[in-house]
């Protein structure tokens, strides 16, 4: 073995919040069944550019390596995906890594997810239980339902439905798919469900649910394989029943 | 209840493409269809249409008003997307980007075939047979029909399949599937007796 196989990285880069982007080329040698993690970690421990010009390492995200943390995510090849889970043999090359741009980068491959968690907080993605007294063992819940529910918590907030929406961008305030698909999980719990319509109301507040165009990338490109159109889809059922009830209702405020 | 204005609009945007507009395109289209008949057939069919009691209350309130609130709003929806059909190839993101051009075309077309139709006829033209032969004896215009009347029946179509997400009906993904065929086949349905009406003309 004289000659040893190199893999090629175009790497879109930024220096801080609102510098400019450029991008910067990267040989890593090859070993079998690396991820792109790894390959940012061999550059990491000698930053050169592949005309061997020294340059700083890469900032990027990650935590669990396994694919369930979501905090590893970057657009690879054009696809917004895992960084953990993207195979080099799996891969095209030069293999592109660029940030999700959808959210503000922080540097380089790093961007700032925190509208996920806020969006959290405003559908109330949470089963209130506390009390200043023992409230007891709550409802049982269907085994069936609770398998389908299973489906809708795998979310790991990784944001690749939000890069992948046309109407989440900077012209719009839509939430995207990921904490409308929660409102589906914590109204189908029962005990969740006691503040369904707390959690209907948020999302039929502006940014909310009627954002979605039904472009349907986000099911296509989810890494857990939410069905989260199902969810928009039952959540529109939710909200129109909601909205009847308010209107000529009286106790469904 | 002024933070839910954007869920009501948007739920009356889905709700007056199918009621009012989408009923009164599939009635345009079909009474047009006359033309195929005859000379006569068209005119007498066009000059029921056109002398309906209470015509200027039923255009208004059928027509004008919802598309205007239609078109208006549909713009607005239409410009705040941000389109990735080049890295997201999917079917449904074709039809997220088709569904907004055909109906920023669509709009174009109903303006002018509003002004060539019926602001003509306020101004004293009469609408029958020989006004759209005459229209249509420009290929040009012949053409602009074409994209115009299949863009509109496009849009309705796939229009249809979005109203039934967006409002509850169809859930499941096989529902959804069935829904996208159901559509497919209106859209081609109405789109022979669009463009077999304008065959007649010329």
């Amino acid at each position: 073995m004289s000659e040893k196989k190199m893999v090629k990285f175009i790497i879109q880069r930024q220096d801080s919040e609102n510098a400019a982007p450029y991008e910067e080329t990267f040989e890593v040698p090859y070993r079998p069944n690396m991820n792109v993690i790894s390959a940012l970690m061999e550059i990491r421990k000698n930053p050169v550019d592949a005309s061997g010009k020294a340059t700083t390492p890469i900032a990027w995200d990650m935590n669990c390596l396994e694919e369930v943390c979501g905090a590893c995510s970057m657009v690879i090849n054009g696809k917004p995906r895992q960084s953990c889970s993207a195979l080099v043999d799996q891969l095209e090359q030069p293999i592109r890594l660029a940030p999700m741009k959808t959210f503000p980068v922080v540097r380089d491959l790093q961007v700032d997810r925190s509208r996920m968690f806020d969006a959290l907080k405003k559908v109330k993605a949470w089963i209130p239980i506390d009390g200043t007294y023992d409230l007891g063992p709550g409802p049982r819940m269907p085994e069936n339902k609770r398998q389908w529910a299973y489906e809708l918590s795998k979310c790991m907030t990784c944001g690749v439905c939000l890069e992948a929406c046309p109407n989440v961008n900077s012209k719009s305030d839509f939430i995207g798919a990921q904490p409308l698909s929660q409102v589906r999980l914590f109204n189908a719990h029962p005990t969740g469900a006691m503040n369904k319509a707390e959690r209907l109301e948020a999302i039929m507040g502006d940014g909310g649910l009627v954002n979605c165009g039904n472009s349907q990338n986000c099911v296509q490109s989810c890494p857990k394989g939410i069905p989260l159109t199902t969810s928009i889809a039952a959540l529109n059922r939710d909200t129109t029943i909601q909205s009847f009830r308010r209107f000529f209702g009286s106790d469904h405020q | 209840m002024a933070s839910n204005r954007e869920f009501f609009n948007r739920r009356l945007h889905s709700l007056l493409g199918v009621i009012p507009i989408g009923i009164f395109l599939v009635q345009h289209l079909v009474v047009n269809h006359y033309a195929t008949v005859g000379v006569e057939s068209f005119n007498k069919a066009a000059n029921f249409m056109g002398n309906l009691p209470f015509r200027y209350v039923l255009e208004t309130v059928i027509i004008y008003l919802p598309l205007l609130f239609h078109a208006i709003y549909g713009l607005y929806i239409a410009f705040t997307a941000k389109n990735n059909t080049s890295r997201f190839g999917f079917f449904r993101n074709w039809m997220f980007l088709l569904q907004r051009v055909t109906g920023v075309i669509t709009l174009i077309f109903i303006a002018w075939h509003v002004w060539e139709t019926r602001v003509a006829a306020a101004f004293g033209n009469e609408v029958n047979f020989q006004m759209m032969q005459d229209i249509l004896s420009s290929p040009f215009m012949f053409g602009f029909y074409i994209v115009g009347i299949i863009s509109a029946i496009f849009h309705f179509a796939n229009g249809l399949w979005s109203f039934m997400v967006s409002w509850g009906i169809t859930v499941s993904p096989r529902s959804q599937v069935i829904a996208t065929y159901v559509t497919i086949v209106i859209f081609l349905a109405l789109s022979y007796v669009g463009i077999s009406t304008l065959l007649a003309f010329v």
